[in-house]
């Protein structure tokens, strides 16, 4: 089974801090690292290959310096990493983005199956998965929580939805976006992480890929964004001490009053 | 001038609380530019009450597309139809549910008619001289909230959060006009089936369409004491939500989780005990309308956030909210 796993990396949440000036985020001392959410794809795609043979070919589109993220999925255990890598890339939005990772993916043979994670940290959107099963063609179940079977020619899955669990059964090739259920991730082997340094990533470009240019980084982007802001992230909110009898009894007192007052029971 | 479209959603032929959500924000938009609201439903056996109810909840039309294979959400046949909708009715904005079908249908959607697509826009409104739809939404982690548009192309589309707006009243007046349409048979892709459904085994489980939602966190110390908070979610009619922490300590399932690797909700209320409130919980609940916290911890980071903070023992607190809850309950039974 040959699996495609298009990953992103990400500033580490934790450590993300923002110039007030430009509006940008500061790049400089924040440490980039695979899209968390990735790595339930990349362990599921793993699983995969180890119970039925074949290969994990784990891609991203990014600068050089994400050629990183893709030694780290090597060290988990992926067999090939691909670099799709341009400056003509830059500013991309979703559909841009789709649109690139897509066409990577047709240069790269035939293939049973896509993952991805289920959305990306920074982005936050979810939207590139489902475009590129749009691009391709492909059939797509989003939150998938559980692969139940495989076969040669089909896939069965559980993908949860807001009342529980639906249950697909898909042809392959087909795209998968996975939420946290569906694995617990490994950790890169002493082995693997050997494997990885002397491993050289393949880099794809804009002109190795024939793209559109009209579909391309900003300027094939739909989307702009035309401002940012600071939301207050802090709330002025009233905290109380509950220590001693009659402390416990007037904080939850003040409580009940609170959501009497806001119309909350 | 181009209409309005809210996209409906229907769960065994019942309409989605959300539809009506979506009615409101895009009642603003059509009014703010003198156009038409529609609304677009995909399903079976809805009735005419049903359809009605958009109408009397701010729809200027409806357009059902009824047929038995659309009663269960897949996304390639149901992106078909819309596409297809699309091209032949020009809409000038969609405005699609942040839930498991939106997120899934409109980003399929966004490629096949070549447009742009904002996810989980907190804010809507309508540049004037432009009339573009500006789509504002938090991104890294609620950290940033950036105004997003799509100059050139059409129709311009936003995926809204559920509970992130409140319906329209019910106005039994108004008038509209209902489309009943077929499903064109080349639009339907058989390559995916439903073969199955499971219900969560945990309680109702749906945090992200809950007006309520009581969570624990490493705090409650096991399984066996989130009957402490099921009792208090039980007085709101809300429900259970969980920490990452609780989660992978297998006290609740995932689909509870609340934070960046697990649910990002936006309850009218949130009450959580015992949750001390990293970076990726607090993503996670920023938009919520009112938050309440308990914790033993003065200096935890979930007070920052928190419009209602009770600094104790959650063993003792929690007890008594309970009881108090109970008594008033009681006391206006009498």
């Amino acid at each position: 089974m040959d699996i495609i796993i298009p990953i992103k990396q990400v500033p580490e949440t934790s450590n993300v801090k923002m110039d007030k000036e430009t509006g940008t985020m500061i790049r400089e001392g924040v440490v980039s690292v695979i899209n968390p959410l990735d790595l339930y794809a990349i362990e599921t795609g793993i699983q995969l290959k180890e119970k039925f043979g074949g290969k994990v070919t784990v891609c991203t589109m990014g600068p050089q310096s994400a050629a990183k993220a893709l030694k780290e999925a090597i060290a988990m255990g992926c067999d090939e990493g691909i670099l799709i890598s341009d400056r003509k890339f830059a500013g991309a939005d979703t559909w841009a983005t789709s649109y690139t990772i897509s066409e990577a993916i047709k240069q790269l043979g035939s293939y049973d199956l896509i993952i991805t994670g289920e959305r990306a940290t920074d982005g936050d959107t979810g939207q590139v998965g489902p475009g590129i099963a749009a691009w391709l063609g492909l059939p797509l179940a989003t939150y998938v929580s559980k692969i139940s079977d495989v076969t040669q020619e089909s896939i069965i899955v559980e993908r949860l939805v807001e009342d529980g669990y639906q249950i697909l059964q898909m042809p392959l090739p087909a795209l998968l976006t996975v939420v946290k259920e569906v694995s617990n991730p490994r950790l890169p082997t002493l082995r693997g992480k050997k494997k990885a340094r002397a491993y050289e990533i393949q880099v794809m470009n804009a002109a190795d890929l024939q793209l559109n240019e009209a579909c391309i980084g900003l300027k094939g982007s739909p989307t702009r964004v035309i401002k940012i802001g600071y939301p207050k992230v802090t709330r002025s909110g009233k905290i109380v001490k509950a220590s001693g009898d009659t402390g416990l009894n007037d904080a939850v007192d003040a409580l009940l009053q609170f959501l009497e007052e806001k119309e909350l029971i | 001038m181009s209409h309005v479209w809210t996209i409906a959603e229907q769960s065994k032929g019942k309409l989605r609380a959300v539809s009506f959500e979506l009615l409101s924000r895009g009642r603003k938009l059509a009014d703010k530019m003198g156009t038409k609201l529609c609304a677009v439903l995909l399903g079976a056996n809805v009735s005419d009450e049903s359809l009605q109810e958009l109408i009397y909840r701010g729809a200027d039309e409806v357009y059902f597309v009824d047929d038995h294979r659309l009663e269960n959400f897949v996304v390639e046949t149901y992106s078909n139809v819309l596409s297809d909708l699309i091209r032949q009715y020009k809409p000038h904005t969609i405005l699609a549910a942040a839930t498991s079908s939106g997120r899934t249908l409109m980003p399929h959607v966004a490629i096949q008619v070549t447009t742009g697509l904002t996810a989980d826009c907190t804010e809507l409104d309508i540049e004037e001289e432009t009339n573009h739809l500006l789509q504002t939404r938090p991104a890294i982690g609620g950290n940033i909230m950036a105004t997003i548009k799509t100059p050139n192309h059409s129709p311009q589309m936003a995926t809204v959060r559920p509970k992130s707006s409140r319906p329209l009243a019910l106005e039994r007046t108004r008038q509209g006009k209902i489309t009943r349409l077929a499903l064109k048979e080349e639009l339907l892709d058989p390559r995916v089936q439903v073969i199955g459904y499971r219900e969560d085994t945990e309680e109702f489980a749906n945090i992200e369409e809950a007006e309520v939602v009581v969570a624990g966190g490493k705090g409650m110390k096991k399984a066996e004491n989130f009957t402490l908070l099921r009792e208090l979610a039980s007085h709101f009619n809300g429900v259970l939500g969980a920490s990452r922490d609780a989660v992978d300590r297998g006290w609740l399932p995932y689909p509870h989780q609340v934070g960046l690797s697990g649910k990002t909700i936006s309850p009218k209320l949130y009450i959580c005990a015992g949750v001390s409130g990293s970076i990726q919980h607090l993503a996670g609940i920023k938009t919520s309308e009112y938050i309440v916290a308990i914790n033993q911890d003065p200096d935890a980071n979930i007070f920052r956030l928190a419009d209602f903070g009770i600094v104790g023992n959650l063993f003792e607190v929690i007890p008594l909210i309970n009881a108090k809850l109970a008594a008033r309950k009681q006391k206006e039974g009498e």
